[in-house]
């Protein structure tokens, strides 16, 4: 299967040029990492600073967010069995596998809007509709559950942008490449779910 | 090496095209697409040297200005203003636009490839990714400017920075938020390169000790420069929507920015001086021609530096009501990151000693950045002591501490890397006599410059204050005008350096003996670098043994040897 026209000139091998290419994704995901690292190191603070800081969790939807988690872990679990279905060749349960992550993905991010919507109904949203956030601290709070859970939606945009890609045509062209696309794809998909994973106690279970 | 080819004589005719530069990188179009559109390293590492040093020509006019301003205590040629805005574009344009991409973007770009004897970087076309994100970043910068500047300070401290500025703080950030990613990338990009790509034989421990250098600054740079992505991001939304993160005013704690916003910048003053580290390492080899004392030293006090740099960025909190224990620790680690730097300085003498010194340029600026740096270096223990800082920040004592390191430092080894590299680079010799006053001249006005700014410190003149009393008039005379002596030396180099290209001679492989495998390609390196694929069979530095009369002996195995 390997393809002379699939190795860039500055690698000797496809193999070495996989593993750059895994590589490469992993320190980026580290950035990633390092981005949200900031995000939790702002809530950690500021909930020790305030002792009613998370009060105004209580107000919020928190089964939503409990159903998105698993619908994040399970798209999670579908795009793991993807890559290994690239892997084994095996095209068509392995298209199916990608659109049911994609679904999810779609899934998850109409939930999260749902959610907005509620919150904005129940006018704990800062700035649009703040009729029923008491005091500095609620806002304080909302300001950085819009800022986190926004910037995670961008995330999980990106991801489906990435994952859509695999099903463009164009694709095709480097199929050999696909299992490793395929693959990296899937990281950032992982990554994904596991800023939510600990988004999701962060913001909503912890009180 | 016979002394000619050292300098060559001032000559009126030009030399015609060798046959290398025929076939080197260089020839392989000559459109501008053909230079936009390349994803070869060496290409990318000049795009990146025109932009940077269109930067630095940008926050020079403005030192320019800081300096020309503070010739008399009056504040007559600024408004408060303006010259608030002057030093805060000065920062933030010579931090993030000039220095943090400066030698890892170009000499970095150019010979980590060339170093570890390998085609390319491993992702070209994300090099070049990174170059045009950096110039849309600078772009904005520029836009900063005609939107009437900012007043912050490179540092945006909040609250002022998203609450009370009337600057265009918002613009500001964007570009120097852009200017992250390209960071990152480049970063990115260096890491897997040295990891996957050494050429066969080119075990860790064979690598030059630039590529060590470098490799730990790309280690900073994906490490360092999210934190300070996400920190810019939260200071914009609370401009721009008023959000609570750091406004006091909400309940949100302006001193977690300082902690965020140090976080990334302790660690990245260390981008600004690790790869100048790392060039003097080769500089101070080639001048001894002789072996690097203490290999494993120098590699591992790079990587020491790398680890403990994440740990000391308390050390500018000292006064802003930080926990004292935390003071406390932040102080006593601060001390010891000074180790590894020491540790450096010590094996550059050693090496030189015995050695088989010649004293050209690029030795001149090495020892310049030696000198300069240890000052620097010294002096920034001396503020990490909290008694003696609570006196000193935010002082001109500041100022002086990090310009030694920062400017004399590392912009001489940014020099120092132009000159040993540029045979390399262009394929062409530079007259070394012009090179040696060059170099003499940085020093002086350097140390005309920022000398005088220590004493003005501990007598207590406050950083970003233009108006100051009478008694320190002749200091800031004598930096002012040191300061003009820094510019011209600057400029000089382009002028000999220009004028080699058409009247320099053909350098030749390896101009100055050297043993690190970029010296084994013709200069200019053709497109792909090598001929055929190095094999390497020695350390880094094994200069000969009969010294300079001796061939020169590279990393390549003789055996493979065409
Ligand atoms: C040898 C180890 C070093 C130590 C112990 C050290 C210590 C310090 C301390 C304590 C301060 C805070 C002074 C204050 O604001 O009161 C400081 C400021 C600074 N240092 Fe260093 N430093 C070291 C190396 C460096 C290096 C290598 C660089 C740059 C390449 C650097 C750049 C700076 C800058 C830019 C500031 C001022 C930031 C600002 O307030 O605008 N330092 N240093
Ligand atoms: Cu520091």
């Amino acid at each position: 299967m390997p393809d002379a026209r699939a190795v860039q000139p500055q690698f000797p091998t496809l193999e070495r040029q996989n593993d750059a290419d895994h590589f490469g994704m992993l320190l980026f995901l580290s950035t990633e990492v390092l981005i949200f690292g900031g995000v939790f190191a702002v809530a950690f603070t500021l909930r020790a600073e305030h002792a009613d800081y998370a009060q105004a969790s209580k107000q919020m939807h928190y089964w939503i967010g409990g159903i998105n988690t698993g619908v994040l872990l399970t798209s999670s679990a579908l795009v793991a069995l993807m890559v290994e279905a690239v892997r084994a060749g095996r095209a068509k349960l392995a298209g199916w596998l990608l659109g049911g992550t994609i679904a999810l993905g779609l899934v998850f991010l109409a939930l999260k809007f749902t959610e907005y919507a509620l919150e904005y109904r129940d006018g704990v949203v800062p700035i649009l509709s703040d009729a029923n956030l008491h005091g500095g601290v609620e806002r304080l709070f909302m300001d950085l559950y819009f800022v986190a859970t926004g910037l995670h939606a961008l995330h999980v945009t990106v991801g489906l942008c990435l994952l859509g890609s695999l099903l463009w045509p164009f694709g095709r062209a480097r199929r050999e490449r696909t299992a490793v696309f395929a693959g990296n794809a899937a990281l950032y998909w992982h990554l994904v779910d596991i800023v939510w994973v600990f988004l999701y106690p962060t913001l909503y279970l912890a009180r | 090496m016979s002394p000619s080819q050292v300098n060559p004589r001032m000559s009126q005719e030009a030399v015609p095209d060798t046959p290398e530069e025929r076939r080197s990188y260089l020839a392989e179009g000559h459109s501008l697409r053909s230079w936009l559109l390349t994803t070869d390293h060496k290409r990318i590492a000049i795009l990146f040297m025109v932009a940077i040093t269109f930067f630095f020509f940008c926050g020079g006019v403005a030192a320019a200005l800081i300096r020309l301003d503070l010739l008399t205590p009056a504040p007559d040629l600024m408004s408060n203003d303006g010259y608030n805005r002057a030093f805060s574009l000065h920062g933030i344009i010579m931090v993030w636009f000039f220095l943090i991409p400066s030698i890892p973007t170009t000499f970095g770009n150019f010979l980590l490839p060339l170093m570890i004897g390998a085609k390319d970087l491993a992702f070209p076309r994300l090099n070049l990714a990174s170059w045009y994100i950096f110039v849309l970043g600078g772009l904005f910068t520029l836009i900063t400017v005609v939107a009437g500047g900012v007043d912050t300070g490179w540092t945006f401290y909040t609250p002022f920075s998203s609450t009370y500025s009337n600057g265009a703080v918002f613009l500001a950030i964007t570009a120097v938020f852009i200017s992250g990613f390209s960071s990152i990338l480049t970063g990115i990009n260096f890491i897997v390169t040295v990891h996957k790509l050494r050429c066969p034989g080119m075990t860790w421990g064979r690598l030059p000790l630039f590529v060590w250098s470098i490799y730990t600054t790309a280690i900073i740079f994906v490490l360092a420069t999210p934190v300070l992505t996400i920190t810019l991001v939260l200071v914009a939304l609370e401009r721009v929507f008023g959000l609570g993160i750091f406004d006091p005013a909400l309940g949100g704690d302006p001193i977690l920015f300082q902690h965020l916003f140090w976080f990334y910048s302790h660690p990245a003053v260390y981008i600004m001086v690790l790869p100048a580290m790392g060039v003097v390492s080769e500089l101070i080899t080639n001048a001894a021609h002789k072996q690097i004392f203490g290999y494993w030293f120098v590699a591992g006090s790079a990587i020491a530096i790398g680890v403990i740099g994440f740990m000391v960025w308390g050390h500018h909190m000292f006064v802003s009501g930080q926990s004292p224990y935390a003071s406390a620790i932040f102080s006593f680690l601060s001390i010891v990151v000074a180790v590894p730097s020491a540790i450096k300085v010590y094996n550059w003498t050693a090496t030189l000693h015995k050695g088989e010194i010649v004293i050209d340029g690029p030795l001149l600026y090495a020892l310049g950045f030696i000198g300069l740096f240890t000052i620097g270096g010294l002096t920034g223990v001396m503020l990490a002591m909290i008694a003696a800082d609570v006196h000193l920040t935010d002082t001109y004592f500041v100022v002086a501490h990090f310009h030694f390191i920062m400017v004399g430092g590392s912009v001489s080894a940014y020099f120092g890397a132009l000159h040993f590299w540029w045979p390399k680079i262009t394929g062409r010799l530079y007259n070394d006599m012009w090179a040696r006053l060059a170099a003499l001249l940085i020093f002086f006005g350097f140390v005309m410059t920022f000398a005088p700014q220590f004493v003005m410190g501990y007598e207590g003149m406050p950083r970003r204050y233009h108006v100051y009393p009478q008694v320190f008039q002749p200091l800031m005379v004598m930096s002012s005008v040191g300061s003009s002596v820094l510019a011209v030396a600057y400029v000089l180099p382009f002028f000999y350096l220009f004028w080699s290209l058409r009247y320099g001679k053909p350098a030749g492989p390896n101009p100055w003996g050297a043993t690190g495998l970029e010296w084994t390609t013709p200069s200019p390196p053709p497109k792909d670098n090598f001929e055929t694929v190095p094999v390497v069979d020695k350390e880094a530095y094994c200069y000969p043994e009969q010294g300079r009369a001796g061939e020169p002996q590279t990393q390549q195995a003789e055996s493979v040897d065409a």
